[in-house]
Order: C-alpha cells, then structure tokens, then sequence
C-alpha cells in the first residue's frame, strides 16, 4: 500500500493533475469567497453555464478547436450573462434568483442550439459537450498548469492590490459608492474575476466541478474563521486540499472519475466543519448547551438548599 | 411524427410552466435546478436496485431523490451557517458527483447515459413508443407527461387558495392552520416528478428554463396570479411552438432552441412590460430627474 502511494506521489502526471486541480482549488475558493459572502454563491453555477455559447461562438469563427480562443469566447459569453443578470435584478424587477435560472438555461440552451448545429445532427451528445460538463481532469498538460498558475497569480494580485476596496465592497456596496468609488468598476472586476476562475477551471474540470469549488471551500472556512483574510486563506487551503487528495484518491481507486472524487473530498471539508468547528461547529453548539442546561441544573439546586437554610 | 414531437414539447412546456409559477414567485427556482441535477443519482440507485432501464422504479426513485434534496438544503438552510443559495451550491454538486462515480465505476458498459439525463432529446421521443396489449398507444413520453400535467393542473386548481396564501403570506397561513410545509413539499414533489418526466425529452438542464421563463414572463406582465398563470401557459405553448419551428428550420437541438426563444420572450417582456418594462422605467426615471432639477432651479438651488 505504501510503496503504492509513493510510486503514485512520484508519477509525472499524478503531480501535474493534482498540481493544477490544486492550484484550480486554491483559485476557485479565494475569488469564491467574495461570492459566498455576498450571497451570489449561484453565480459561479450560472456562469459555468453561460460560458458554452462562448465556446461555440469561438470555435465557429475561427473554424478549430483553439484553445485561447474559445476560452476568450467563454469568457465574453459569461461576462455578457452576469451583465444581464445584474441588469434584470439589480432594480429589484425580477428577483436574482429567476434571473440567474433564465440566463442560465437560455445560454445553455444556445451553446446547445450552436453545438448541434456546427455537429451537424441533431443529436446533442458529443464528446465535446461531455468534456464541458464532466472536466477531463486527468487530461491535464503541465502547460496547463502552467496557465493557471500564471493567471491565478495575476488574480491573486489583483485580489491584493484591491483588498480594501473590494472588502468594502462586499460589505457595504453602498457606503463605498457613497465614499466615491466606482460601483460598477468593482464590480466589474469582482465578476471579471469569477468569469476568469471559471473559464480556467471549466476545461479541466467541468461545469458541476466549478460550481463546486466555487461555493465550497469559503463555507467550509467561513465555520473556522470571522475575518476576511482568514476565510480567504482557509478557503485557498481547503480548496487546494480537495484538488490534491481528490486526485489521488481518484488515482488509486479503479476507474474513478477525477472531478467528482474531488467535490466529494471538498463536501466532507465542508460537512466537517459544518459539524465539529469550534464555536459555530453543530457539535461544539450541542456540547456548549449541554454544559449551560449542567449549569443552571446545579445553580436551581444551590438556590434551592439556600432558601431550605435560611427557611 | 411531426406532429407528436410537437404535442410533446407543448405538453412538457405546460406541464412545467404550471409549477414554475410558484417556483418563481418562492424564489425557489435554484432550488428547482438542483432537483435537476440530482435527479440523475436517484436514476442510478434505482437502476442499481431493479437492473432494468424501463422499470418505473427509476421514475419513482429519482423523484424521492428530489425531495430528499429539498429536504437536505433545507435543513443546512435551518443551521443558518450558510447562506440559502450556498446551502444549494453544496449539496447538488455532491449528489450529482456520487452519480456520475458511481455510473463511471459500475455502469460503465451499461447503457445508462449521462447525457441522455442531462440534454435528452425530443426528436427521438416518439420512437419510444407505449404498447400495450400489442397497440401502440403513441411515444412514451406523450402519455408520462400528460399524466404529470394533469397533475400539476389538479394541485394547483385543488389547492389554490392554500398556495396562493402560504406564497404570499407564509406566517397568516400558519396561523390560520395551513400547513405551509406540508404544501411546499407537495410542490417539490410535483416539481420533481416533472423534472424526471421530462428529462426523457428536454434533459434536465433545460427543464429549469421551462419552469422559470414563462412564469417569470407571466410575472412581469401581471400583477395577479391567475392572470400570471394564465399568461405562463400561453408563453409555454408560444415558445415551444416558436423553438421546434426554428428548429427544424436551423437542424439543431430542438429543446435547446427552445429555451432560447423561452429567454427572448422573458427578455421582450422585461423590456416592453406596460407597468414593470425597462423602457417605461427609463423613460419615468429621466422624467423624474428633469422634474427634480427643474424644482432645483426653481428653489435656486445649484
């Protein structure tokens, strides 16, 4: 068994996959924690996708499967869909949450329009679409790894240079109109940086996997953390972790996808710390009522001998 | 043939429009998403159970397995440590991952198909075909759904008042004796059952567009529920039609097509509603700034 994992841990594509799922974890769960605090956890499952009528848009102008390409028409594809979704529902016309269903699915449903069109049948299932949702994690190149680390640096740095603002932001998006920074640059930015998460993610990945490793990793540090800078860095940790462990857990066992071990490594993260986090873990709430209901039994019983005494 | 596929797709677009109503006006419609997804896994463990593809033990399965998601969201929702929306994000991806191993890992070779589930495809409907008796009774699909449609028409025209009251007024219709709970799992249930029925046609991810768009259309261009409900179903029949039409024309995906006219409808009606419209509301908020800087001025204010 152990010779096993070290043959594992020294296999060259074990260490790019679990690498670059790692880094996609630690990516996904820094930019996801602007989203779970502002109660738009959804937007990364509604981007995801929106994304495919990008991708098709891209393939059918230039004719092949290039990936910079396509992956800029996810990108302009996601960024038009959280326009109008910020659009319908930021007047509080149409709730966020139908705004997000309908984008979502009109988008989905013409990336599947675009599809089938450029497969020419009418027959939805390709493996094009297969990789789309599913990821094809195991597919991963060290170029690519190298691309999200890259990019993930520059978002990890935008992240930095605007902490304070999009701190603000995300907590009071009024006040900070109000002290004079630009609401719809921030956020613009915020979502830019989702989108870009997003896309990294969606061609090793898949689009469940994203919507995941978006939402997951911040909850699952929100339970151990109440500062920003802590959840953030939690997150990142969780994320990666999920990646890493996922991958190898998935590398061991016999014909296991690689994305979907790691959400369920990501989920028990989570119920983990849903469950045993000190101070909000259910566990710890459990426990610490247990010790009040001791305490006021024995305080009852004190009072109760004392004016026996005095009686 | 044709004609079929289009009495499906009418069919299925109604028999979602109807629940949709109260998804939307709940802000339940994420919650119906991840119904979608997960339903997927109460597709497997019933195959794994039964090991037969036609058996009606995978429909019942996988609409319990709906109902379980409602009731695991809700009840992250009630630790009230994550928000609603994040308590959605975390479980559908968890279910829908165990599904997709446990095909990967156990069906592999059985022709149980992912994609099926997730896009399904309504030109190939009425090649299953219900036999009974040795007559053919017409696509499979054609009589699932109708069954659920009349379903959902029969909730909602029994229940009525009591869904129209615990949308609007959850806490008075407790307080009067209703069962608020009681009708929002009947709801899930329905919105379940149709999500597994129409997978066979529309695949899962679609079905949310069917429930949302014509209800959330409905919703703009009415402030009355019956009028609501009644303007949903004729969106539905519009879209479906509109969408196999085109369709046919650009020989592409049929349910795809027609969630996409589904958004341009809810985008038209967004724009052009005569009371909750884009324009009007543009027009009224210029109307309103030039009314206030001419008070401005008059006050000589600058």
């Amino acid at each position: 068994m152990m010779d096993q994992l070290i043959s594992l841990l020294t296999d060259y594509t074990f260490q790019v996959v679990a690498l670059g799922t790692g880094f996609l974890g630690l990516l996904s769960g820094v930019i996801g924690t602007y989203a779970t605090i502002r109660g738009e956890s959804l937007l990364g499952d509604a981007l995801s996708h929106a994304a495919l009528p990008g991708i098709a848009i891209g393939f059918l102008l230039i004719g092949r499967k290039e990936w910079v390409v396509l992956m800029l028409g996810a990108a302009a594809s996601g960024l038009a869909a959280t326009a109008l979704i910020q659009w319908m529902s930021r007047k509080r016309v149409v709730k966020f949450d139908s705004a997000l269903s309908l984008i979502l699915s009109s988008f989905f449903g013409l990336g599947l329009v675009l599809l089938t069109h450029i497969q020419g049948s009418a027959n939805a299932n390709q493996a094009g679409l297969d990789t789309f949702i599913y990821g094809q994690a195991s597919a991963m190149l060290i170029q690519d790894v190298q691309t999200i680390a890259g990019i993930g640096a520059v978002l990890l740095l935008v992240v930095g240079l605007f902490w304070k603002e999009f701190k603000a932001y995300t907590f009071d998006p009024v006040f900070t109109q109000t002290l004079g920074f630009s609401g719809t640059l921030l956020e613009f930015l915020l979502s830019g940086m989702m989108v870009v998460v997003i896309i990294l993610g969606l061609e090793s990945v898949g689009v469940i996997l994203m919507s995941a490793l978006v939402v997951g990793p911040s909850v699952a540090a929100r339970q151990w953390s109440d500062r920003l800078s802590g959840v953030m860095g939690l997150s990142g940790l969780f994320g990666f972790l999920s990646g890493v462990i996922g991958t190898t857990l998935s590398s061991i066992g016999h014909q296991i996808p690689t994305g979907p071990t790691i959400v369920v490594v990501l989920s028990i993260f989570v119920m983990a710390s849903l469950l045993f986090a000190p101070k909000r873990g259910l566990l710890m709430k459990q426990l610490e009522q247990k010790k009040r209901k001791q305490k006021y039994a024995q305080q009852l019983q004190t009072r109760k001998e004392a004016n026996e005494y005095v009686g | 043939m044709l004609v079929e596929i289009r009495l499906i797709a009418v069919i299925v677009a109604v028999a979602c429009a109807l629940p949709g109503v109260f998804l939307v006006l709940r802000s339940l419609t994420m919650m119906s998403d991840a119904i979608t997804h997960t339903v997927l896994l109460g597709i497997v463990l019933a195959f794994f159970i039964t090991q037969d593809l036609n058996s009606p033990l995978l429909m019942i399965g996988a609409t319990l397995m709906g109902v379980a998601t409602v009731w695991l969201i809700e009840t992250l929702q009630r630790t009230k440590l994550l928000g609603n929306d994040t308590a959605i994000g975390i479980v559908f991806p968890l279910f829908f991952s165990i599904a997709i191993i446990l095909i990967t890992r156990y069906a592999g070779d059985v022709h149980l198909d992912a994609d099926s589930v997730l896009m399904g495809e309504l030109a190939f409907a009425p090649f299953r075909r219900l036999t009974l008796f040795g007559m053919d009774l017409g696509p499979k699909s054609l009589w699932t759904m109708s069954v659920i449609l009349a379903l959902n028409a029969a909730f909602i025209g029994v229940f009525y008042k009591e869904l129209k009251l615990t949308t609007f007024d959850p806490a008075f219709a407790a307080a009067v004796g209703f069962s608020p709970a009681l009708l929002h799992y009947g709801l899930m249930t329905l919105v379940s059952l149709t999500a597994v029925g129409a997978y066979d046609s529309v695949g899962s991810i679609l079905v949310v567009g069917f429930m949302v768009g014509p209800a959330l259309t409905g919703y703009l261009l009415t402030n009355r529920l019956k009028q609501m409900i009644g303007i949903a179903v004729l969106a539905a029949v519009i879209n479906s039609l509109i969408g196999i039409e085109l369709a046919f024309l650009l020989d592409t995906s049929l349910a795809g097509m027609a969630a996409v006219v589904t958004g341009v409808t809810c985008l038209l009606a967004f724009l052009f509603s005569p009371e909750k419209g884009w324009i009007k509301k543009a027009a009224l908020r210029r109307k309103q700034k030039r009314e206030f800087y001419t008070w401005l001025e008059k006050e000589g204010i600058h």
